[in-house]
């Protein structure tokens, strides 16, 4: 089968790709494009590690047809560190020493920016349920889960509304 | 140094690779790339154990895109055995098989191609003519008359042979008279204690990426967790001099011991050599759970004298360490673990025998404490099993045996560091378990407070 043009926006930008059928989001990104924040862990949908936003939802690139984000607003973490200092969720997995070895850093940052978005003040169950596909094999959860949980709070608190933890 | 600049003990020091961990911006192998990387993987052994007959690569090389294999007859010093550089030996690995293959997944060729598809389809096509022999997978079969025997020199196990000039076929530790011990006892405590394969499963896996320079060197970007370790070995299995590697690494995606074995550099290295162009060779996630080594499986056989007061007066411990296939760091965890069979106890009469057995199952190696836990799991529970025996508080039992500064442990090395005593007393009190007040005054330091 023939390659076709894939054009979508990529952290705010319209991009396009000339991909072959069946191209997955993450060889586009990683190997094409040169998007490595986004890991490689396993390219059979098991750890998380290549975890992106499509549409603000967190999705395993590995297993995502190039041709199915046509058209849609993909965020790797490249896409969410600003251009000075770091995202509040950034700094609070700094601040919790939520990265061991950090191959696991990028999707669980990513996994949290889509909860946190949608859910500003999760519970602790939340936090664990929305990390439910992410593999971090340092052991390292629960730091995990309280830097999310410290985002929440300054991201909170920096809208101006009194932090709920 | 002044005093104030002596300050980061009990402070939390923010990590060196934090802000380019969670920026994405720490560049692990995986994410290196460079123009005209050719792709290696590995044609593997279907079987067990067998002979060798013949490789047929005339349909791999039809492949679009395969470049060459290599075999065995390319690699300068193809038997090898990675803790040769302290002494352990002799070589008994195979970079690339030869006559035969010892377990399911052995490496026997490497194929080498202009993609990671090419690679492995080529690698698929290769047709291997293989003499199926009776494979061994448990360590006491592997050790009984008749067994299928895998190594060169005629047994199935790791000889110890720099033991006062003896050759032992096991680790062996002998310490006052463990038979007097078992007769003045008042019981004979015997359990079995096995332990299964772990897979250290880092979440990036094993791989490397190897650079031919222009002057001549080669620089190797890999995540072993031992780079000059790796670059010792993979100078001696290529025949090459040291200052022609440059290993760069310390970026590691977990790692836990699964990544000091040195097994893809020396083949990724030599194939850049072959073709003077950049290789990389890593793992898939199928390879890194059935192809790199996994923490070994044990099984220990205990049997402990023990008098009515909850003292343990003799021990004898039998164990037999699965190394799979090779050495690795077997030999090494065997050691570590005969000198930790009697736990942090201090037992006056102790005869151990612990056995480095080869099967055919995938080689084990390192991982976290490797040889020690498998020790500490079987030591802890028979103090369980005692304590329950003769009818006393598992933490007094503890207390009663632990040994103390200036205690001669069985592997002759008189304890200076033991703080048994004092890490219970704080686990106590962290967990409000209220000991009584003779336990509570113990030292691992004075001997004069004794227990009771």
């Amino acid at each position: 089968m023939a390659s076709r043009i894939v054009e979508f926006t990529l952290n705010g930008r319209l991009t396009e790709v000339m991909v072959k059928p069946l191209t997955t989001v993450q060889t586009v990104l990683r190997e094409q494009l040169g998007y490595t924040a986004t890991k490689s862990g396993c390219k059979q949908g098991g750890c998380g590690s290549c975890t992106v936003l499509v549409d603000g939802q967190p999705m395993m690139s590995c297993l995502l047809p190039a041709e199915d984000i046509a058209g849609q607003d993909v965020v790797t973490l490249e896409g969410l560190t600003p251009r000075d200092g770091l995202h509040p969720l950034q700094q609070a997995f700094v601040d919790n020493y939520a990265a061991q070895c950090g191959y696991c850093t990028s999707g669980m940052i990513l996994v949290g920016k889509a909860l946190l978005d949608s859910n500003p003040e999760p519970l602790r169950d939340d936090i664990i349920d929305a990390l439910a596909g992410n593999y971090c094999r340092c052991t390292a959860y629960e730091p995990i889960i309280e830097a999310i949980q410290d985002a929440a709070g300054r991201m909170a608190a920096s809208n101006g509304k009194e932090a709920h933890r | 140094m002044t005093a104030q600049e002596l300050n980061v003990v009990g402070q939390s020091v923010p990590r060196r690779d934090g802000l380019g961990h969670v920026t994405g911006k720490t560049v692990y192998i995986d994410d290196i790339s460079f123009p005209d990387t050719l792709y290696l993987k590995m044609v593997r052994s279907p079987i067990h154990h067998g002979i060798i007959r013949g490789i047929d690569f005339s349909e791999a090389e039809k492949v679009p895109g395969f470049v060459r294999a290599l075999t065995w007859k390319d690699v300068p010093k193809n038997i090898y055995t990675i803790l040769c550089l302290i002494g352990v030996g002799p070589d008994d690995e195979p970079v690339l098989a030869q006559d035969k293959v010892l377990w399911q997944g052995e490496q026997i060729a490497a194929i080498l191609a202009e993609s990671e598809a090419a690679a492995t389809e080529a690698a698929d096509k290769v047709r291997l003519d293989l003499e199926e022999l009776p494979a061994v997978f448990d360590v006491e079969e592997a050790l009984k008359p008749g067994a299928p025997i895998l190594k060169p020199w005629g047994t199935n196990y790791f000889v110890y042979d720099y033991e006062h000039g003896q050759s032992n076929a096991f680790r062996k530790v002998r310490y006052g008279d463990v038979q007097r011990g078992f007769d003045q006892a008042d019981y004979i405590v015997e359990e079995r204690y096995t332990t299964s394969p772990i897979e250290h499963a880092p979440t990036e896996t094993t791989g490397c990426i190897v650079r031919p320079e222009p002057n001549g060197r080669y620089t190797v970007y890999t995540n072993t967790q031992a780079l000059f370790f790796s670059l010792d070995n993979s100078a001696l299995i290529l025949q090459a001099p040291f200052q022609n590697l440059h290993f760069v690494g310390g970026t590691v995606g977990g790692g836990f011991g699964g990544k000091v074995d040195v097994i893809v550099e020396p083949i990724a290295i030599l194939a850049a050599m072959k073709t003077g162009r950049p290789v990389k060779y890593r793992y898939t996630r199928q390879e890194e759970m059935r192809i790199s080594s996994t923490r070994a499986a044990w099984r220990l056989y205990y049997k402990d004298g023990v008098m009515k007061d909850g003292r343990i007066i003799a021990r004898q411990v039998i164990s037999y360490h699965d190394a799979g296939a090779y050495n690795r760091h077997s030999p090494y965890a065997v050691t570590k673990h005969a000198a930790n069979l009697s736990g942090p106890y201090n037992i006056p009469n102790v005869h151990i025998d612990a056995h480095c057995v080869y099967t055919n199952r995938q080689p084990s190696s390192a991982m976290r404490g490797f040889g020690v836990t498998p020790a500490s799991f079987a030591v802890e529970v028979q103090m369980d099993r005692i304590a329950e025996l003769v009818g006393m508080d598992p933490w007094e039992i503890r207390f009663l045996n632990a040994y103390r500064n200036g205690d001669m442990r069985p592997h002759q090395k008189e304890v200076e560091d033991a703080t048994l005593i004092e890490v219970m007393q704080a686990a106590a009190e962290m967990t409000g378990h209220d000991l009584p007040a003779n336990l509570k005054a113990m030292s691992s330091w004075d001997k004069e407070a004794q227990h009771g």
